[in-house]
């Protein structure tokens, strides 16, 4: 079975280490903080002006001072810092942020990322996106792997205008795990019940499947 | 020299229609509530905003659009305004959409005297489309401007009658350097305080960007997206 919203983050949280600075993007990506593992610590940089974000407010504490990129109400950890959106612009280009986790439309198999607008339909804006993608060290991509009419976002090249150039080097789809290779995506890992020939039927852009590819487990 | 200025009114009492204007905060936190409702009030028009979000519907740089003063808005993210989004697809309002980074670095360099910076950002997408490039060590980077506006409006925590300006929380946000930016900064605050009453040491913004404060009232601090957590 495909992977819910919940077991993408799961599985993403697996890739952080001990003492990674970590920005997490809006929607799914934001869910990757409940799933932190045991034993690692890593601190939350919000790119609106916080490094130590921490979880929701209790209800009634919520301030409308403090909030995530999201604009969410938010509250800090014991040793966060408030800054201004150059400084914390600054840091991001500086690379000093280890790992970026964000969402996309569409991902190309040299590591495109197209996740801020549709001509014609959605005009949003860019937000940090664009900032983020140009210079994070480290970018993993949370995504469903189809769109709702089943077609590909795993694409040969983006369709719609692209947030970043060959910077993506991991995605965890609902349907498994891909890093970016010189070869296109590469599948080392498949959500438990999904098949090889599923992944190769709905990902348009050029893939390969490791030699030691591997069911996800799910623990908890 | 004198700064303080009795209110919003007072304040931007020579903004007039046409003007570029720089406008601090990030979505609905740390946003010039005092002054934007003045400019609802005064009814200028045609007006440049520099803004990295444009309110929502009812609040902030929503209630200049609801007006029709916004001839161009300058931002990095504008999702939650849908009067905003419906003015745009019909062409009613220009807008320039540049990365978070990039305009808050925009500012920056304005307020520092630069007058452009070489940045990463959008190299490769539509946002490069028309502008320089240059390589530095292997890499693109395009040559971004330094803003230049008429007035900046931004919201502290606090200020002084010198114009030094401390801010909470993620409330600071673009306030900081929009304020060295404008040609003519205006600062409102939520409680001014003589000077010699703020800590030197903790002064975010020094007073000599700042050219009138005021202390405002009835914040509103509207809350955007309201998240909690169940007491287990």
């Amino acid at each position: 079975m495909a992977l819910n919203k919940e077991q993408i983050a799961h599985r993403i949280a697996r890739e952080l280490q001990d003492g990674f600075y970590v920005n997490l993007g809006i929607g799914i990506p934001t869910l990757v903080a409940n799933y932190i593992p045991q034993g690692v610590k890593v601190v939350l940089q919000s790119e609106n002006g916080l490094l130590g974000m921490g979880p929701f407010p209790f209800e009634g504490e919520e301030n409308p001072d403090l909030i995530n990129a999201g604009k969410q109400t938010i509250t800090t950890v014991p040793g966060s810092v408030f800054f201004d959106s150059a400084m914390s612009f600054g840091m991001i280009r500086a690379g000093k942020v280890d790992l970026t986790v964000l969402g996309a439309m569409e991902v190309a198999d040299n590591g495109d990322i197209a996740n801020w607008k549709i001509p014609g339909k959605m005009v949003k804006g860019m937000g940090g996106a664009m900032d983020l993608v140009a210079a994070a060290k480290n970018i993993i991509v949370a995504m469903q792997h189809t769109n709702p009419k089943g077609e590909s976002k795993l694409l040969p090249k983006c369709s719609l205008p692209l947030t970043g150039v060959k910077c993506v080097r991991k995605i965890v789809s609902d349907l498994g795990v891909f890093d970016i290779t010189p070869d296109g995506f590469r599948c080392i890992e498949y959500a438990p019940g999904v098949t090889i020939d599923e992944i190769k039927a709905k990902t348009a852009g050029r893939l390969t499947i490791a030699d030691d590819v591997k069911e996800m487990v799910f623990n908890a | 020299m004198n700064k303080v200025v009795a209110n919003a009114e007072e304040a931007i009492k020579d903004i007039q229609s046409g003007a570029t204007l720089m406008l601090g905060g990030f979505g609905l936190c740390g946003i010039p509530e005092n002054c934007i409702n003045a400019l609802v009030k005064k009814g200028v028009d045609s007006l440049t905003c520099i803004s990295n979000n444009a309110g929502v519907d009812d609040f902030g740089i929503g209630l200049l659009l609801q007006q029709k003063q916004v001839k161009k808005m300058v931002a990095s993210y504008v999702g939650e305004n849908a009067e905003f989004e419906r003015q745009l697809l019909s062409g009613e309002l220009e807008v320039e959409l540049i990365p978070q980074g990039t305009l808050a670095t925009r500012c920056m360099a304005a307020g520092y005297g630069m007058p452009a910076v070489y940045l990463l950002a959008g190299v490769g997408t539509e946002v490069a489309e028309g502008k320089e490039t240059r390589n530095f060590n292997g890499k693109d980077y395009l040559l971004e401007y330094a803003f230049d506006s008429d007035f900046a409006i931004v919201k502290a925590w606090k200020g002084d009658t010198q114009g030094n300006l401390v801010f909470k929380e993620t409330a600071r946000n673009f306030n900081p350097m929009m304020a060295m930016a404008g040609k003519i900064t205006i600062a409102e605050v939520e409680e001014l305080v003589p000077a010699g009453e703020l800590d030197p040491n903790q002064v975010h913004t020094p007073g000599i960007y700042v050219h009138r404060i005021f202390q405002g009232t009835n914040y509103e601090k509207r809350i955007e997206q309201r998240t909690t957590r169940k007491r287990s």
